[in-house]
């Protein structure tokens, strides 16, 4: 497993990829063959030793309920004897990684967090002590599937800032496809039916099996395979309340999208501008059609096409990690890049196999 | 070694005393068939207390548990009932209302209600509002759904807060002398009548009558309880008997 | 040879209202006046609870740890300390009498007996309720099996096994109003020594029940201290 990546164990349930996680960090004994860590193997540590430099994050979550969430981070630097102030520095800085405020979450308990908020503190306590390697099984399988979908963005944008080796565990293999750089296939038994990039998977399967658990609608899935950020936007005609209607026509003949879009003063999608709206002089706000699906530069054009069929568009503003629009993503635009190529995932240097 | 055989040959003493008694200087039988109507005064309080008390007990915990209120009452009547010592209790009762068999099995009475009427109570709540909804939904009125599902879902856990109940009865009848009734815990207290070996033969037939009681009621328990009930009963038990503040005795 | 059950003195009862003490009545003037004699045996009662509870304890919380390892010996202890529970207290005194002799000692191995199961059992269950995810995690970590016990395990069944020691405690100062007939004294002692005297024994027997609050009380407030999470409501 090449470091820096993220690895995915994908798989129908029992067909053992939790299994080899959990062998990584000896949870579960090897009974046959070895994992190495950056060339030795981990049967050479203490299990406890082991498992604090490696992060782990499971399904339930497993939060301490009578530890504070600083509390529940700071477990494994206490283990290794950290100083309270370097402690209280670092709880702080990884709930700031983890889009926590850390004054308003510090201090409070599990039971007061919501399942999103619980999920993130799970993270956060994977990665206290920085660990090269994360071990994460079904990390947002507990969540309602709207705010996975948000998690598993900010997810990766935290994972392009930190770079972490990471073996992620899961059933799902769109979510497969959407977080790995490199995809294991698992079939019953613990077999392994292919070890490879996504877009390889997807145009290549090794086998039936994969070939059916990708799914038939493969042409689709590679829509998964890219991100907004990665096609070229349409420029957003932006008005905001107070511009004249004049202004805003203007706007719009000048770009590919028909209707102005109408932002607060920081530039905030809030719907977009029909005729009625521009009948007057001034524009007028009460004649606004919903803005959403607001899509983010994150999203998988699978599910930005998905949410756009949901809300029967054809436009959808395009906003920053702080909410801004910086484009707008049309049905155009995902038709041209379903006829293209998906980009192919880069190599790193080699820092975990497994050996037969 | 010597002093081991004196304490064996005190406990040998004792046994020969149950079942052979003795002769006292003032010519009075103690122990052997004595010790029978002893036994029997014993058990008549406990079984007239106890009586009472399941007439009392089960049916207000029934129906409070079917109507699932009176929670804090329940929990609170049970904190209550253990705070009270049973020997305040008994002479509390002969202070006022003076001794006498009516007044003792009164006083017993209190005593034997909290195991029960608590135990009644959660047992019967406890019982999963889907089964009850799903009786409610087939037609059946309250009293059916009381009798049919939710008594015998409740009978082991019933049947547990009389047996622990009955064990504390009997435990307590043995100061009942103190309110006049001879009862086996006469050697006990009167100890000039029975002599040394008496008292250690009564407190010997007290203890294996309350271990007796114990082991046949946990029997009966085990009997009432419904065959699928058993399957699911450690896990399910074990929630039922400990929540914090809302126990029930087992 | 007849020992003395006890040393039973019917006491004096001196001062107050005539007419209401000798009515054997609930005489309010009389406790008010008399109240010192009440002070002793309080004191004595609290010793063998306390005493009592905190023997008891130890050994039950011992048990646990034991048997939170091996899992095969759950059974046996729980078996031995409920015929323990089982037998009456006021028999365990006389059983106990011809090995241990009268006095403190005595009564307090008979409470202490009675309290195990109620203490084991709450502590085994709050350990079993302890949620698999967090133990895991707790693993997964890097924490060794006795880390986990003492950081994780223990805090989280903390609630159970104060609920136990409270209602161990409510009803071994029960229990220990009998403690007089072992030759221990207590309230007990006070309440027999004048039986037929209502303030009598309202007032000892009162005590005893204010006592059995207190404790329950101060058990509470000890766990509401070092639980806060338990208190925590979904902001």
């Amino acid at each position: 497993m090449p470091s820096g990546e993220i690895c995915v164990l994908v798989g129908p349930s029992g067909c053992g990829k939790t299994t080899a996680m959990r062998m990584v960090n000896r949870m579960i004994d090897i009974t046959e063959g070895d994992i190495l860590l950056d060339g030795r193997s981990v049967k050479e540590f203490r299990p406890p030793e082991l498992r604090r430099q490696i992060g782990y994050a499971i399904q339930q979550i497993g939060l301490f309920p009578h530890l504070t969430v600083a509390g529940n981070i700071a477990t494994v630097p206490r283990l290794l004897g950290w100083s309270k102030n370097r402690i209280r520095a670092r709880v702080d800085e990884l709930l700031e990684l983890v889009s926590l405020d850390p004054a308003d979450t510090r201090d409070r308990f599990p039971a007061q967090l919501s399942g999103g908020q619980r999920q993130r503190v799970g993270v956060a306590r994977a990665l206290a002590v920085d660990p090269p390697l994360m071990l994460m099984d079904e990390p947002f399988g507990a969540i309602d599937p709207i705010n996975r979908e948000r998690l598993q963005n900010e997810f990766l944008r935290l994972q392009r800032e930190i770079r972490k080796t990471i073996v992620f565990v899961t059933h799902d293999i769109d979510e497969a496809i959407k977080m790995g750089d490199r995809i294991a296939v698992m079939q019953r038994g613990g077999k392994l039916a292919q070890y490879a990039s996504p877009a390889e998977l997807l145009m290549q399967p090794a086998n039936r099996f994969v070939e059916d658990f990708v799914g038939s609608d493969r042409a689709l899935k590679r829509l998964a395979l890219q991100r907004v950020r990665d096609v070229d936007l349409w420029e957003a005609p932006l008005v905001r309340v107070g511009d004249s209607v004049a202004e805003a026509r203007a706007r719009a003949a000048d770009s590919e999208v028909p209707y102005p879009l109408l932002v607060d003063g920081e530039g905030r999608p809030q719907g977009w501008l029909s005729d009625r709206a521009l009948s007057g002089e001034r524009i007028d706000p009460e004649f606004t059609s919903r803005a959403e699906p607001i899509i983010e530069l994150d999203d998988v054009l699978r599910d930005a096409l998905a949410d756009m069929l949901q809300e029967e568009v054809q436009y959808g503003p395009v906003v920053d990690e702080r909410g801004r629009v910086c484009g707008v993503l049309s049905i155009e635009i995902l038709g041209h890049a379903l006829k293209t190529d998906p980009e192919q995932v880069p190599h790193g240097a080699d820092a975990i196999e497994v050996a037969e | 070694m010597s002093a081991t055989y004196a304490v064996l040959g005190q406990f040998g003493d004792a046994v020969r005393f149950i079942f052979e008694g003795e002769t006292t200087r003032e010519g009075a039988d103690v122990g052997g068939s004595q010790f029978l109507d002893l036994t029997w005064e014993h058990l008549k309080l406990t079984f007239a207390a106890m009586g009472i008390a399941c007439a009392i007990a089960v049916p207000v915990g029934l129906w409070l548990g079917h109507i699932r209120r009176g929670n804090f009452a329940a929990i609170s009547l049970s904190n209550v009932g253990r705070a009270v010592p049973s020997l305040a209790l008994i002479a509390f009762f002969v202070a006022y209302l003076g001794t006498g068999f009516t007044n003792v099995t009164l006083a017993l009475v209190l005593l034997a209600i909290p195991p029960i009427l608590t135990n009644t109570y959660v047992a019967v709540s406890q019982v999963e509002r889907d089964t009850v909804d799903a009786a409610r939904g087939m037609g059946m009125t309250a009293a059916q759904i009381v009798r049919r599902v939710e008594l015998p879902l409740a009978l082991p856990l019933i049947f547990g807060g009389i047996k622990t109940s009955t064990v504390n009865v009997i435990a307590t009848a043995t100061i009942a002398p103190l309110a006049g009734i001879n009862t086996l815990g006469d050697p006990i207290i009167n100890v000039s009548g029975y002599g040394d070996t008496g008292r250690l033969a009564a407190a010997m037939v007290v203890a294996a009558l309350a271990v007796f009681t114990e082991l046949a009621l946990g029997a009966v328990q085990r009997a009432v309880t419904p065959a699928g009930l058993k399957l699911e009963s450690d896990t399910a038990s074990r929630r039922m008997r400990f929540r914090p503040g809302r126990e029930a005795t087992t | 040879m007849i020992l003395e059950l006890a040393q039973v003195q019917i006491q004096d009862r001196s001062a107050g209202d005539a007419g209401c003490v000798a009515d054997n009545g609930f005489c309010p003037s009389w406790i008010a006046d008399n109240f010192g004699r009440y002070t002793d045996p309080l004191l004595q009662h609290v010793y063998l609870t306390v005493v009592s509870l905190a023997i008891g304890f130890a050994i039950s919380f011992g048990l646990a740890l034991v048997a939170h390892r091996q899992r095969w010996l759950v059974a046996p202890i729980t078996q031995i300390t409920g015929i323990l529970y089982t037998l009456p207290s006021l028999a365990v005194f006389f059983l106990l009498l011809p090995i241990t002799g009268r006095g403190n000692e005595t009564a307090i191995i008979a409470l202490v007996s009675y309290s195990l199961l109620i203490i084991f059992r709450n502590i085994m269950t709050g350990l079993d309720n302890v949620p698999a995810e967090s133990k895991d995690a707790g693993l997964g970590m890097g924490l060794t099996d006795r880390q986990l016990l003492w950081r994780v395990e223990i805090p989280l069944a903390l609630p159970e096994i104060l609920a136990g020691l409270r209602i161990a405690a409510t009803t071994t100062v029960g229990l220990a109003t009998l403690a007089f007939f072992a030759g221990a004294g207590g309230l007990g002692e006070q309440i027999f020594a004048d039986i037929n005297f209502k303030s009598n024994v309202v007032t000892a027997g009162g005590l005893a029940v204010l006592l059995a609050a207190a404790l329950d009380a101060l058990i509470l407030l000890v766990q509401r201290a070092i639980t806060p999470w338990t208190r925590a409501r979904v902001a």
